[in-house]
């Protein structure tokens, strides 16, 4: 694939069609992101932590009753509530179109998350950086990326020091990320179904713009005009929000 | 000579308003034992949170407030009990205000604290807390918090500007009656107060140009906090009535802090000639008016949403309605309408101390019922299917909550012992120049030539130091 032309927007497209609900991206996604763990009781009063998660839902009525998996990420809004709410700006989308989170600048409001209609924004309730972190787990800690200390929001970045990483190699070689391939978050590489794709939304050629195109499409609560950047493909109709 | 006699005729006239300061009884001593033990279980309590993070909270997610976010709105509404209704009565020439503005000013200035001290205590970072102050840290005005932030310390400043400014002449009285340290103390705070014509017209310009500003700012401060929910997009936050909503719920908790102020000072001082039962009717009436403010507010805020009917918006609705917020929902309208319309609506219920003074503790526990409606139901709801969400306050939050009512309640005991709780100067002011103001007045009223004895009207005689 060739290299970014203009400044590219990053996007991900997830083929709910393929997805089979094995929560490999959920714990590629813990493992490269350092994104503690939290016990059942912890996870039981609504204090898990996790970036990207499996979200079923139940179609049709008994029973026809068909459950499809969701893979549920920060949406990387191009008009993202969250970001506007920010009383600090550690909530911000950087000019690649990728919402970021500067940790040491944010006071803990949860402003933020309160906004974000996707609810996935997690806090740290807890100290993790320190002691609590297992012992046992210490050696797989991701060096790339850093511990949140207790009190502030984190969320999902589109893996960007993976982004980092592929700019200084490119720099080096004197060219441009490429639209395709070259960058990609950890979930999307780790999806052995292959139902998430990664790219350069501004680039027409790349796998992820033509399938933002296809008419199996579609953007998760598009009607609030947050502009996301992760795109769903399904047949037929999405049923918005079915209700228990 | 008249200088003799006048501070003669004061040792007598107006000698209730200044025992509380001039002496404590141990009864005083025991109710501030009992608060300050019950501050200082806030505040262990608080400790524990500092320690351990915000996980000792009942919060979670997706209800990422609760308790201290319904509390920093219920306190910033308390806080329009004051500098607002004393700011419209001065500016009305009511001169039935005289013996309660101080008191009033007094709610605001302190309230304004622990409404300020409950966004801190809700951050998940406090020590980053002046990371919002505009320009000089990160702080981006385009965030509703900031807006917040800027409205209430605006408030906070002239609040306490327009509580001082009428204090000084009452600090200069003081100043002369008391010896030792206190002296010293109040001299320094008289800032040199003669009771000179020439100051008392400078105190009233400033005072005049003070109960103008803040009425403004009162308003932008609770239209704002409002904002802080309104400009989201989430079901029953975002609507554009909740600026005026959130202003006139303020002001109706606001006069009813007041009145319950008002009893308690009452009783505790002595001061049934200076707090007459037409205070309460006059308050009362004013909290009748807001009541049904209120309802229409709430009237208006359901039946759109309902009508409307989006998905979204009738799982909240549905929730508080008849959902697992009915209860708090129902006691609200109880508290805030039923009760509250009942006992001011009857000329023999409302012209009692009792009567007014039973509404207002209903009003006070149904507007905070209405913040928490307001701020959790909507939480636990999302637009989105999964993670629908449950709320139990811990301890720590019931426990800081309890502890800033007894702090506030102790600052404004101190405060009492410290400061005239009435304004003895304006009350005197009322005896020696309201009343002929108030006969003058009412002459232009009528027909015929508004002032007939020019001579009467002036010059002003200097009132007293």
């Amino acid at each position: 694939m060739a290299e970014a032309k203009g400044t590219p927007r990053w996007g991900m497209a997830i083929d709910l069609d393929r997805c089979t609900g094995c929560q490999a991206c959920v714990v590629a996604c813990k493992q490269e992101n350092n994104v503690p763990f939290s016990s059942p009781e912890e996870a039981a009063y609504g204090r898990e932590m996790a970036w990207i998660r499996v979200m079923a839902i139940t179609e049709g009525e008994y029973p026809k009753v068909k459950t499809r998996y969701l893979p549920m990420l920060c949406q990387q809004c191009d008009n993202p509530p969250s970001v506007k709410v920010c009383p600090t700006g550690a909530t911000y989308k950087n000019p690649e179109g990728i919402v970021g989170q500067i940790y040491p600048r944010c006071i803990g409001c949860r402003y933020c998350a309160n906004a974000c209609p996707y609810q996935v924004k997690d806090f740290n309730w807890y100290n993790w950086s320190g002691f609590r972190w297992p012992q046992e787990m210490r050696q797989s800690l991701n060096p790339d990326v850093s511990l949140r200390p207790r009190g502030v929001i984190e969320k999902c970045t589109f893996c960007h020091h993976r982004l980092q990483k592929a700019r200084d190699q490119a720099a080096i070689e004197g060219r441009k990320v490429k639209s395709e391939g070259e960058y990609v978050p950890a979930c999307v590489q780790s999806c052995p179904a292959q139902a998430m794709f990664f790219g350069d939304l501004n680039d027409p050629e790349t796998t992820i713009a033509k399938l933002a195109r296809s008419s199996r499409a579609f953007k998760m609560l598009d009607e609030l005009g947050t502009e996301p950047k992760v795109i769903y493909l399904k047949e037929g109709e999405w049923s918005a929000t079915p209700r228990e | 000579m008249r200088h003799l006699e006048s501070r003669q005729a004061l040792q007598d006239e107006d000698a209730v308003l200044f025992r509380p300061i001039l002496r404590t009884g141990g009864q005083f001593y025991l109710v501030a034992a009992g608060l300050l033990a019950v501050a200082l279980w806030g505040f262990y309590a608080f400790s524990q949170q500092l320690r351990y993070g915000l996980g000792v909270t009942g919060l979670n997610r997706p209800v990422y407030w609760g308790f201290y976010i319904t509390n920093f709105v219920f306190f910033i509404g308390i806080s329009h009990a004051g500098t607002l209704i004393s700011a419209i009565l001065r500016l009305c020439r009511a001169e039935w205000r005289r013996p309660i503005t101080r008191m009033a000013e007094t709610i605001t200035v302190l309230v304004l604290f622990f409404g300020l001290g409950s966004i801190i205590m809700d951050l998940g970072r406090p020590d980053r807390a002046l990371f919002v102050i505009p320009f000089l840290q990160y702080g981006r005005v385009q965030s509703p918090l900031v807006w917040d932030v800027m409205s209430i310390s605006m408030y906070l400043t002239a609040s306490t500007i327009y509580l001082y400014m009428p204090l000084i002449p009452d600090i200069a009285l003081l100043r002369d009656r008391v010896t030792g340290w206190r002296r010293g103390f109040y001299r320094a705070l008289s800032l040199g107060w003669t009771g000179s014509p020439r100051q008392h017209r400078h105190l009233e310009i400033a005072i005049a140009i003070m109960a103008v500003l803040v009425i403004p700012i009162a308003v932008s401060v609770h239209t704002v906090v409002s904002w802080v929910f309104a400009m989201t997009i989430q079901p029953m936050w975002h609507s554009t009535i909740f600026g005026p909503y959130f202003v006139a719920g303020a002001i109706f908790s606001g006069i009813a802090a007041l009145i319950i102020t008002m009893a308690l000072i009452r009783k505790v001082y002595h001061l049934e000639d200076y707090l007459k039962p037409l205070h309460f009717n006059y308050l009362g009436i004013l909290l009748l008016v807001m009541t049904m403010l209120w309802f229409y507010f709430t009237f208006a805020e359901y039946i759109t949403t309902y009508y409307g009917s989006a998905p979204d918006e009738m799982a909240v609705f549905w929730e508080k309605l008849t959902g697992r917020y009915a209860t708090f929902f129902w006691a609200m309208v109880l508290f805030d309408f039923v009760i509250p319309f009942t006992i001011l609506a009857y000329n023999r219920t409302r012209r009692t101390i009792s009567g007014t003074v039973v509404a207002s503790l209903s009003v006070v526990i149904g507007m905070w019922l209405e913040r928490f409606t307001i701020v959790v139901p909507t939480l636990v709801n999302p637009r989105l299917p999964w993670s629908r969400g449950v709320y139990f306050p811990t301890w720590v939050e019931i426990s800081v909550t309890v502890g800033a009512f007894a702090t506030f309640t102790l600052l404004y005991m101190l405060f009492t012992k410290f400061f005239p709780i009435v304004s003895i100067w304006e009350v005197r002011e009322g005896r020696e120049r309201g009343l002929r103001e108030v006969e003058e007045r009412i002459r232009e009223y009528l027909p015929g030539p508004a002032r007939p004895e020019k001579a009467r009207v002036s010059p002003e005689p200097p009132l007293v130091r």
